[in-house]
């Protein structure tokens, strides 16, 4: 193992970082809107759109990232769809992480007593009010540690972007040891990074995991 | 249908030989199935384990399968361990190695999540009756946590297949790999054909999990309330 | 006076510095209902669980029929089998059905005859009225009907005494009356027991003897009739006043 050829390979590694945290953070924000959404349209059984809502969760949580990607990337421009290869990224993520958030809050949802919704109105709340001052931040805490692991879950997946020729981190540890045969090196450097990128995740969710669960009355 | 490329799966031995690439990942990830749920019940039992050396152990462990993508253990086994140790692995045993160092992890977490999730009444009230502890695990707590557990090590199943679509990454020749040879080969006369093949693909793995899927949900929803 | 069943002798309980019991004694006999009053966290369900060897006590011994009961001996499961104890939450078990709960510990634990434990757990049911929930889930159940279940399969394995825990405390006002009618019938059929209970009519008329435990020790003992109509501490006085109201009536308003 070489120190020189390890500092020789980070700033590439750098910059394969920057790019798997670009993407993976908007597929992540994408998720949190579609599913936030998805959820909503299922917990209040709007007709017609909570049967596709349904059918999409169902789809996507049922076939892999690398599948979506390569239908995305390689199939959809023959209809004449063609999208550039981080927004592929960026839709394949969104999607499949739209369908994970979208069960997360949903159960969340679906957790909190209806009585609470019933006691907010009859303080002479609206029901929307109800909802964002009460029902929502109940939920979200109810859901955020099956949420923290779907953003752990979705950045790891990130790693799959390779094959769709984004340079990101597996695509640059994957090239270098094709090229220079410096194995070790590559894979120390590799794991290195994936630990800078998901530690700091995997720690605040640990946090925010005990945080909320003394604040939520002794349950 | 020429413009899709749906053609292509219905000429010569195509479509088999696609189901036979989805077979090798289906297989892969039972034999790893099969190995995580045996040595995922021990690592389990030792999770609960109030021994603070081994609860760091057992911590670090799953940490580890938690932060690190599949992809770069895979990478790690296949080519760092054969460069390293200088044997000889093939794919797919790189592979079975993963999947079941991960399973082993996850299932073993679930195994501990179940047991530690009977009330501490439930023994009580069996003791109570005069059962010895054997028969408190025997009649009480075994056949409650396998009632929590079954339906979560069915979703083990359907998450395993899923990321079987990684191995072609290390050169297994399986479903994916499969439609880019099929999809090659058909370059000149069905120029499209990459939109049905991927499509097809896409269908057999829905349909290797939904099933999967449908029938974890039924068992919590039958054994949950 | 009838034999000496159950004997508590100087126990001490206690969780850290926190006494929970400080030098107990009872003795109950055999056909007797004892009940034990007393405000919450004065040490009486935590009485109830050393009685059945599910909590370690610090010094004194507790004897069932001249047998010394300590959680920690091998012998205790055999011990139990004397013992009905009847918890506060039911806990019957999640998985099995009404009849399944009742006849698992006589069939698997005494080796009795399954069509005999059959036969007798359907009569006990029966008799408080659940005979058609027989083959019910718990989750199908009221919590009252959970409770009356839970006695059923306490009495099932013919225990010497029984000991309820605070039974009724989880129930809701209509179906507390069904669950202390069945401990009433009980009592009338000349079981012994201990009760625990905040139900102060009840523990007037099933019990034989009423204990007031304050502070881990017997504060007052005594006849119900007397105990109830004329309590001679203060501190029972008072507890017994929580469960009074005055009246506040402003009818010419």
């Amino acid at each position: 193992m070489s120190w020189d050829v390890m500092q020789q390979y980070l700033p590439l590694y750098q910059e394969a970082m920057l790019l798997t945290l670009y993407i993976g953070w908007i597929g992540v924000l994408l998720s949190v809107a579609l599913g936030l959404v998805t959820a909503l349209v299922v917990h209040y059984k709007i007709p017609i759109i909570s049967k596709i809502a349904k059918v999409y969760i169902e789809i996507f949580r049922n076939t892999p990232l690398l599948i979506q990607l390569f239908f995305i990337y390689f199939g959809l421009p023959k209809i004449g769809i063609s999208i550039s290869a981080e927004m592929c990224g960026v839709v394949g993520l969104g999607l499949l992480g739209g369908s994970y958030m979208a069960e997360t809050f949903r159960s969340g949802l679906e957790a909190v007593d209806k009585i609470q919704l019933e006691s907010a109105m009859s303080l002479g709340m609206t029901h929307f009010q109800a909802l964002r001052h009460i029902v929502l931040p109940q939920a979200v805490s109810l859901s955020m540690p099956a949420f923290v692991a779907n953003v752990i879950f979705l950045l790891k997946e990130t790693s799959v972007f390779s094959a769709i020729s984004l340079m990101d981190l597996m695509f640059t540890a994957k090239d270098l040891i094709g090229l220079y045969y410096k194995t070790s090196e590559c894979l120390v450097l590799l794991v290195v990074f994936y630990l800078i990128i998901l530690l700091p995740v995997s720690v605040l969710g640990s946090v925010l995991e005990r945080r909320l669960r003394y604040a939520s009355f002794g349950h | 249908m020429q413009a899709l490329g749906i053609e292509v799966l219905f000429k010569g031995s195509n479509f088999a030989r696609l189901l036979g690439g989805l077979w090798v990942a289906l297989e892969i990830s039972l034999i790893s199935v099969l190995l995580s749920i045996i040595l995922g019940i021990f690592f389990g039992i030792i999770m609960t384990s109030k021994n603070p050396i081994v609860r760091i152990f057992t911590r670090i462990y799953l940490e580890i399968v938690r932060i690190m993508p599949q992809m770069v253990l895979l990478f790690i086994v296949f080519f760092g361990t054969t460069r390293v140790f200088g044997w000889n692995l093939s794919a797919e045993a790189a592979s079975i190695i993963v999947f079941t160092f991960w399973g082993t992890a996850e299932m073993g977490d679930l195994v501990r999540g179940a047991v530690t999730s009977i009330p501490k009444h439930q023994y009580e009230s069996s003791y109570a009756l005069g059962m010895t502890n054997v028969q408190t695990y025997y009649h009480i707590v075994i056949p409650q946590t396998l009632r929590r557990l079954i339906p979560l090590s069915i979703n083990l199943v359907t998450r395993m297949i899923k990321t079987t679509s990684l191995v072609m990454m290390i050169g297994v020749v399986e479903a994916l790999k499969v439609a880019q040879q099929i999809i090659e080969a058909n370059r000149m006369s069905s120029p499209n054909a990459a939109f049905g093949v991927f499509a097809a693909v896409f269908v057999l793995y829905f349909l290797a999990c939904w099933p999967i899927s449908l029938l974890a949900g039924f068992l919590e929803k039958k054994w949950g309330g | 006076m009838s034999e000496e069943l159950l004997k508590i002798e100087h126990i001490k309980k206690e969780y850290g510095d926190n006494v929970i019991l400080k030098d107990f004694s009872l003795t109950v006999h055999r056909g007797e209902v004892v009940v034990i009053i007393g405000p919450s966290g004065c040490g009486k369900s935590t009485l109830l669980r050393c009685i059945n060897g599910l909590e370690p006590i610090q010094a004194g011994k507790i004897t069932l029929q001249n047998k010394l009961i300590d959680g920690k001996s091998k012998d205790i499961a055999q011990i139990r089998q004397s013992i009905g104890m009847v918890f506060q939450n039911y806990e019957l078990f999640p998985h099995k059905t009404v009849l399944q709960n009742i006849i698992l510990a006589p069939v698997k634990v005494q080796k009795r005859n399954k069509k005999d434990v059959i036969k007798e757990a359907e009569q006990l049911l029966q008799k408080v009225g659940l005979l058609d929930k027989k083959d019910f889930y718990p989750r199908q159940l009221s919590g009252g009907q959970k409770q009356r279940v839970a006695i059923v399969r306490a009495l099932c394995m013919h225990p010497e005494i029984m000991l309820f825990d605070e039974v009724t405390a989880a129930l809701d006002p209509e179906m507390v009356r069904e669950v202390l009618d069945t401990i009433i019938e009980l009592a009338k059929s000349g079981s012994t027991m201990v009760i625990v209970t905040h139900e102060m009519s009840f523990a007037k008329a099933v019990s034989d003897r009423v204990l007031f435990l304050d502070g881990g020790e017997i504060v007052e003992e005594g006849l119900p009739e007397v105990f109830f109509e004329n309590p001679k501490t203060d501190r029972a006085k008072k507890f017994l006043n929580t469960f009074e109201y005055d009246a506040v009536k402003h009818h010419n308003i």
